[in-house]
């Protein structure tokens, strides 16, 4: 069985960052509580509208992220829903005690927003691309982490996390890829969503690996090797139970992430699998290195997190059933 | 508002609590707490506009006070609950297990009167502005306060709330630096100097008020006051107020030693010897 999605060429390209850029405009119209916090990358983050449009709500705090995510945390006990926006590697690592300290351990309802998040920004090389931040957030106690995969799962997602009290953090990222989810589609952090049955291998797809996965199923499948492939768009918390529905079935699991294999989405996945239901698993991420200059093609191909890793892997985990 | 005697009994009775919750748990800062008595019942009992029996986080309609150098708990707690946030009998609970006075103040146990953790430093003025900007948003005209230490604006992220606060015209928040020149290491001339730090808050845009005597109630209570009343025009506002560490105790007086330590028992009867009981009674 193929969902649309897998069968579809969708000629629609779009950065994921431009769906949070249009849900942060829906979301100023419809509640005055939400702010917006930027540190000199409102056009990076395709924050304009929304800061033309509400600039009383908009907050320029220039390059302090630092300060922001305090300033983010005050402006949550004033009664407001803040959406902080820079590069991932801005928003996590460079702030980790901040958002530690005065937005998890501190229960605030603040909003991380990280655009620009792994290898496929590209040229700017490794000081920008962050391959570290999922793991990091995720460890927080009480944080929710989430990597959607296209523009329209974006918006909805950054819609979701509106409604939902508490932190959270939102990871997208800079090149533009196919559109290619349902706009409709009802967004619900830590549900993941079944793309296609199958019976012989699990591929459990994060961000932008979704649609390489996608890619690569598609092949697979003309191969004769029958894919189940699950968007796994919340990291945590996690659904456990659609990814040990599938690997009861599969017997195996490849997990894709454009992200450094330890602190992954593919180590959250391994815990559960140990925990319930051991299988095989294979690992489709960045195997624990800094990234480099490049186009984002180059780079998931060199890095091993493209389409061809995804179907290298899948036929590599078929083997150890 | 407590009369002047209620106030100076109050201070008494913190220094006592202060000394005894630390004693108690045989750990916790004793000396940036009794440094600081005279700051924290002036703000809490002649300055502040709160409602301690229904506490609520957004706090609207009521000032705010951040506590940045989360580590000086003790005259955090006992202020709060001498305010009536919570029963002054909690206080032997300070750092003790299941206690809702962690070691540094949090949100997460749900104490009254507390709305963000601090402890690991240079983190709460970033937040107290962010609380005063959303005060503007809300319309609210009440203000925001916060205490920090000396030594903390070691810390980088201070200087960009400096910066953010002069340059957006903060102009509802009071900041204050407990200026007793002192830190874990020694001397804050000696571990990281602060230079003429009135001139530097000043070159950023800040209104700067001295206060020479902080640990004095009055002068507390006078330059609160005079700061409250420079509010509102463009601009944010510091006391740099001058206090000694350890003050009240004459064997905590004049170093840095008692910054992090807990008195052991012939050290405490000296201490509360020098601090005799009050009407209002220990918890």
């Amino acid at each position: 069985m193929f969902s649309d999605c897998i069968d579809s060429n969708p000629s629609d390209k779009r950065d994921t960052r431009s769906g949070f850029g249009a849900a942060l405009l829906q979301l100023g119209k419809r509640d005055d509580r939400v702010v917006a916090l930027s540190a000199d990358l409102t056009g990076s983050l395709k924050m304009e509208a929304f800061a033309e449009a509400f600039p009383r709500r908009f907050f320029q705090v220039g390059i302090a992220e630092a300060h922001m995510m305090g300033l983010a945390a005050g402006l949550a006990i004033g009664g407001k829903i803040p959406f902080t926006g820079t590069f991932a590697n801005f928003s996590t690592g460079r702030v980790y005690d901040q958002i530690r300290q005065s937005i998890a351990y501190s229960g605030k309802n603040v909003k991380i927003c990280a655009s620009h998040a792994g290898l496929t920004l590209g040229e700017d090389g490794a000081t920008h691309q962050i391959l570290e931040d999922i793991g990091l957030m995720k460890m927080l106690p009480g944080m929710v982490v989430v990597n959607p995969c296209d523009y329209n799962q974006t918006l909805a997602a950054t819609l979701s996390i509106a409604a939902y009290e508490g932190p959270c953090y939102l990871r997208f990222g800079r090149p533009k890829v196919p559109v290619y989810t349902d706009a409709q589609a009802d967004f619900k952090i830590g549900k993941g969503i079944l793309l296609k049955e199958g019976s012989d291998v699990t591929i459990a797809a994060t961000g932008h690996l979704v649609w390489e996965s996608i890619l690569a199923v598609r092949e697979l499948e003309a191969q004769g090797i029958s894919c189940e492939l699950i968007n796994i768009h919340t990291i945590k918390p996690l659904d456990e139970y659609i990814i040990l529905q599938s690997v009861q079935k599969t017997g195996c699991l490849v997990s894709a992430e454009e992200h450094n294999y330890l602190g992954g989405l593919g180590e959250s996945l391994a815990g559960v699998l140990a925990r319930h239901f051991p299988v095989p698993q294979a690992f489709v991420a960045v195997h624990d290195s800094f990234g480099e200059s490049g186009t984002p093609e180059q780079l998931m191909k060199k890095y091993e997190i493209d389409r061809s890793a995804v179907m290298e892997k899948a036929r590599r985990v078929l083997e150890r059933k | 508002m407590r009369s002047v005697e209620e106030m100076r009994m109050l201070v008494t009775q913190t220094r006592r609590d202060i000394l005894r919750m630390v004693h108690a748990a045989n750990s916790g800062h004793p000396g940036g707490s009794l440094g600081t008595t005279e700051f924290f019942i002036a703000l809490y009992h002649a300055v502040l506009q709160y409602d301690p029996a229904h506490f609520t986080m957004d706090g609207k309609g009521e000032d705010l006070f951040f506590l940045s150098n989360g580590h000086i708990s003790p005259v955090y707690y006992s202020t709060l609950a001498r305010a009536g946030y919570f029963p002054i009998a909690e206080l032997s609970s300070f750092r003790q297990i299941d206690s809702r006075l962690q070691g540094h103040p949090t949100t997460h146990e749900g104490l009254p009167g507390i709305r963000i953790s601090s402890g690991s430093l240079g983190q709460g003025m970033s937040v107290a502005i962010g609380a005063a900007q959303a005060k503007k948003l809300n319309e609210d005209p009440q203000l925001v306060y916060s205490l920090h230490g000396d030594g903390e604006l070691d810390e980088g992220q201070n200087w960009e709330a400096i910066l953010y606060a002069a340059g957006k015209g903060v102009d509802n928040y009071i900041a204050t630096i407990d200026y007793n020149g002192r830190q874990i290491d020694g001397d804050t001339d000696a571990v990281m100097p602060l230079g003429n730090l009135r001139a530097k808050f000043e070159a950023f845009g800040w209104i700067v008020w001295d206060e020479p005597d902080g640990n004095d109630l009055n002068c507390n209570i006078q330059t609160l006051k005079n700061a409250k009343r420079s509010t509102g025009q463009g601009k944010p506002i510091a006391i740099l107020l001058h206090t000694e560490m350890g003050h009240g105790v004459d064997f905590m007086m004049g170093t840095h030693a008692w910054h992090g330590k807990a008195p052991d028992d012939a050290q405490l009867a000296s201490a509360l010897a020098q601090n005799p009981e009050t009407r209002l009674s220990d918890y």
